[in-house]
């Protein structure tokens, strides 16, 4: 079986995230980047079925500019076979990003597509359930269990009430959530594997999509800061600022 | 308890900027690495790090090693982050790749090894100690030895100590009493050795002892002494391990520091006679050793850059949230915004990064000599590793007390108590400037081996080098003040080498009552040397606009606080060293 994982170069959840000084954007000049972590959990299940001899492939796909090969690079070191890099001037949205990725599918013919749930830098959460959409492929979305069954995946789902388990026909997409598994490190001589690896590169014009912007960015701006808290006298005290001045009773 | 994160950025400024890693690699033939590699292996060791052995740094310092029926049991937790060190390839960085290793650049090796001496000392050195074995046996050990050995010790899967120190051998050598009486295919050794550090611990099946020993024939003094192997558990015919050799951990040390790393007492030949095998050619053991010894003190010394960079990031992180300061309309302010903390917290990052960049230098010479293309650059760069490895190991290290007793003094009261966690630092750091040779045997190697014995030569190669970036800095209105200060500190230091050429032969006791400040002085020199073409760098790429201006603006005013404040104590060592021996050798030993 065939997997195909899907990552995204982010901001490194360690950096304290600035936003420009005009408002317009997130300012990642010079900032660290690193692997989304529900991508790096999307790379590792993948792994792992490799490992246990139900994957006999593992192709990772990210898209944007050339940096990006870093995250790709890190994947293969991971443990994925090979990589695939299409090439675009920054991160596009979700949309351009499912119909970019339907096309490789298409070409690729995974059986079983894992993608992160989300990014941490967007927090969409949508690309897997657009892509769904697009090849009309059954989908499990927030899984914390994934367990390959006879042409099936069993997927358990991490929904408001509790867990729900559906069994998907494959190819199927699967978007991980944080309690599927704990992410390995890399070792040191897979990092140097990783470097003989291929990666292709390909852009949206040879995929046949047209990338438009359906959404427009207006403003960014960071929370108010946190203001210092008081001391209350009394309960009397908390519950009247709490109906009169936070009004929230 | 504190985090620890690898500061990558300056590692990598060093690594691009300083030690031109890309061209020491093409140099070296190793087209396919480089500074991107670089950056990923770095970015995957900090992970394990900052994740995994950082964390344990605490839970070794409180609850030790200890000594049972079965030998010594690691602090819990120990052995969990050792396999997976081991299972990420990390012991096998810099091998040669015969033996199953990654035969990576000793300089890229230099640099994620500080993250594992940041992140845990005390467990770091097992580790440490088996690249030093694994050295001693590659180097001068059969074939037969180094296929037996070598390529379970460089997965890590066995570990490496070195008994070297006997309870009246220390510093001395020559006075080793352990004894190897041959037998058969093997020797059999008896003695007792102290100060083996990872001497015993249940994280491997086996652990590799290099030994040194006496011959029963052999010249006395340090011309009859033999490096023997000893493994804990002798080896089948499988190579696998099998009956308990007679090498005893029989105590452990309690110690100021390091308290995770258990410090033995070993014990051969108790019952029957540990089985060793000779290394090499009987006699030359005190040779191999100092074969080694280079790439050993250089470690220590990173040492003590790592320990320097954890107590700053600790204190920083404190001197951030700690408020101390009231502002006139009652709010609160940090301590970070007083003058004070920020003289002791620019002092440590200023320290911090002329150590970084003075270890890598001279782990890259170590490099530069070994894929030298001809005879003469060999011998160039090697002269360069025999002169810097002593400056790297004293002046690192003595440095490293300076910055991590900051790093305390910045908690104020706090500092003091344990729990806060500064104070590990400060007492982890305490033994670098001990172990591996004393600070003051240090800069005796510095004044006599590698200065006198060649009439001051590798060190006037090593000051016109300097005078190159003194003339680069002065020819930059900008860094013209910089340059001035360099100028007069290297002419400080050309006073001092002349000044030990011509006392050293007339008084004996010249050379050794002026050492530590001849080393400490060109400590410094080195630093200013490093902060100055640092500042050259980071201005060039402000210029071209490349680089992150926040990282770089940080190194020109690090530069200049060096320059500024840490380079004037050359004036002082220059002072004391033209003292020369009169007051210090004045009182007889009666007088104390």
């Amino acid at each position: 079986m065939k997997v195909l994982v899907t990552v995204k170069r982010v901001i490194d959840y360690n950096v304290k995230v600035r936003v420009k000084s005009d408002n317009t954007d997130v300012d990642l000049a010079n900032v660290k980047m690193a692997l989304n972590p529900f991508c790096e959990i999307a790379v590792e299940e993948a792994v792992r079925l490799k490992e246990a001899g139900t994957a006999t492939e593992v192709v990772v796909v990210s898209i944007g500019p050339k940096a990006c090969e870093e995250q790709i690079r890190t994947a293969l070191a991971l443990g994925v076979d090979r990589g695939i890099r299409i090439e675009t001037e920054d991160s596009p949205e979700s949309l351009n990003v499912a119909k970019l990725l339907a096309k490789v599918i298409e070409e690729e013919k995974p059986e079983l597509i894992i993608m992160g749930k989300q990014a941490i830098d967007t927090d969409n959460n949508q690309t897997g359930q657009m892509l769904g959409a697009l090849l009309d492929m059954p989908q499990g979305t927030f899984a914390s269990e994934v367990q390959i069954d006879d042409g099936k995946v069993n997927v358990t789902r991490e929904v408001d009430g509790g867990l729900q388990t559906v069994a998907l026909n494959l190819p199927a997409i699967v978007t991980t959530d944080l309690r599927l598994n704990e992410p390995r490190y890399a070792s040191l001589p897979n990092i140097m594997k990783a470097k003989r690896k291929p990666l292709d590169v390909k852009n949206p014009t040879d995929l046949g999509v047209e990338l438009k912007a359906h959404t427009q960015l207006l403003k960014v701006t960071p929370p108010e800061e946190r203001q210092a808290g008081i001391k209350v006298g009394s309960i009397d005290e908390l519950v009247d600022k709490l109906k009169n001045e936070a009004k929230v009773l | 308890m504190s985090e620890y994160k690898h500061p990558y950025r300056d590692a990598e400024f060093i690594l691009n900027e300083l030690v031109d890693f890309d061209a020491l690699c093409a140099d070296a033939g190793m087209e396919d690495i480089n500074a991107e590699l670089a950056s990923v292996i770095l970015t995957e060791a900090g992970k394990l790090g900052s994740d995994v052995l950082a964390p344990l740094n605490e839970v070794g310092d409180t609850q030790h090693p200890q000594l049972g029926e079965s030998g010594v049991q690691q602090t819990a937790g120990f052995a969990e982050a050792y396999q997976q060190f081991v299972e990420g390839g990390w012991n096998s960085l810099t091998p040669s790749e015969e033996y199953g290793g990654q035969n990576l650049p000793n300089v890229l090796g230099t640099a994620v090894n500080e993250i594992w001496q940041s992140s845990n000392l005390a467990f770091a050195l097992c580790p440490l100690l088996t690249q030093g074995a694994i050295e001693s046996i590659a180097h001068h050990g059969s074939d037969e030895l180094k296929q037996t050995f070598l390529p379970k010790m460089v997965t890590g899967e066995w570990t490496g100590t070195m008994n070297l120190t006997e309870p009246d051998a220390g510093s001395d050598l020559a006075a080793v009493k352990t004894k190897a009486v041959p037998n058969g295919d093997h020797y059999l050794i008896s003695g007792q050795k102290i100060f083996i550090t990872w001497g015993d611990h249940q994280m491997t099946d086996n652990v590799v002892h290099l030994v040194l020993a006496r011959l029963p024939d052999a010249p006395p003094g340090v011309k009859g002494i033999s490096l023997f192997v000893v493994p804990k558990f002798l080896l089948d015919e499988n190579g696998n391990p099998s009956a308990r050799n007679d090498a005893h951990c029989v105590s452990l040390e309690h110690k100021l520091g390091i308290h995770g790393s258990p410090t033995c007492v070993m014990s051969f030949g108790d019952n029957e006679g540990a089985v060793g095998y000779l290394v090499g050619e009987a006699n030359k053991g005190l040779a191999y050793m100092f074969t080694m010894m280079n790439h050993a003190r250089q470690g220590v010394g990173l040492q003590g850059l790592a320990i320097a960079e954890r107590s700053y990031q600790q204190a920083v992180e404190y001197a951030k949230e700690r408020l101390q300061g009231t502002k006139r309309d009652g709010s609160r302010f940090a301590i970070i915004k007083f003058p004070d903390v920020r003289r002791m917290l620019t002092q440590m990052k200023a320290s911090i990064e002329a150590m970084r960049g003075l270890a890598l230098i001279a782990a890259a010479e170590i490099d530069r000599n070994q894929y030298a293309k001809d005879d003469s650059s060999a011998q160039q760069h090697n002269a360069r590793v025999e002169l810097l490895t002593p400056i790297v190991k004293g002046w690192l290290t003595e440095l490293a007390q300076e910055v991590t007793y900051l790093g305390t003094q910045v908690h104020g009261g706090m500092g003091f108590i344990e729990e806060t966690g500064s104070a590990q630092h400060y007492r982890d750091a305490r033994i670098l400037t001990i172990y591996e040779g004393t600070t003051g045997i240090q800069a005796l190697d510095l004044v006599g081996r590698k200065t006198l014995m060649n009439d001051g030569a590798h060190l006037a190669e090593l000051i016109a080098e300097i005078e190159v970036t003194v003339s680069e800095l002065e020819a930059s209105d900008q860094f013209a003040s910089q340059g001035k200060a360099l100028r007069e500190a290297l002419e400080e230091g050309k006073t001092a080498r002349e000044w030990l050429l011509r006392n050293a032969p007339e008084d004996a006791a010249a050379a050794g009552s002026i050492s530590v400040n001849f080393m400490m002085m060109f400590g410094y020199i080195c630093g200013g040397w490093v902060m100055g073409q640092s500042a050259l760098k980071a201005q060039a790429l402000l210029d071209a606009g490349n680089g992150d201006p926040e990282f770089l603006t940080a190194k020109l005013a690090t530069a200049q606080f060096f320059s500024e404040h840490l380079l004037p104590r050359v004036k002082a060592n220059l002072a004391s060293i033209q003292a020369g021996s009169a007051s210090i050798m004045a009182l007889n030993e009666d007088q104390f």
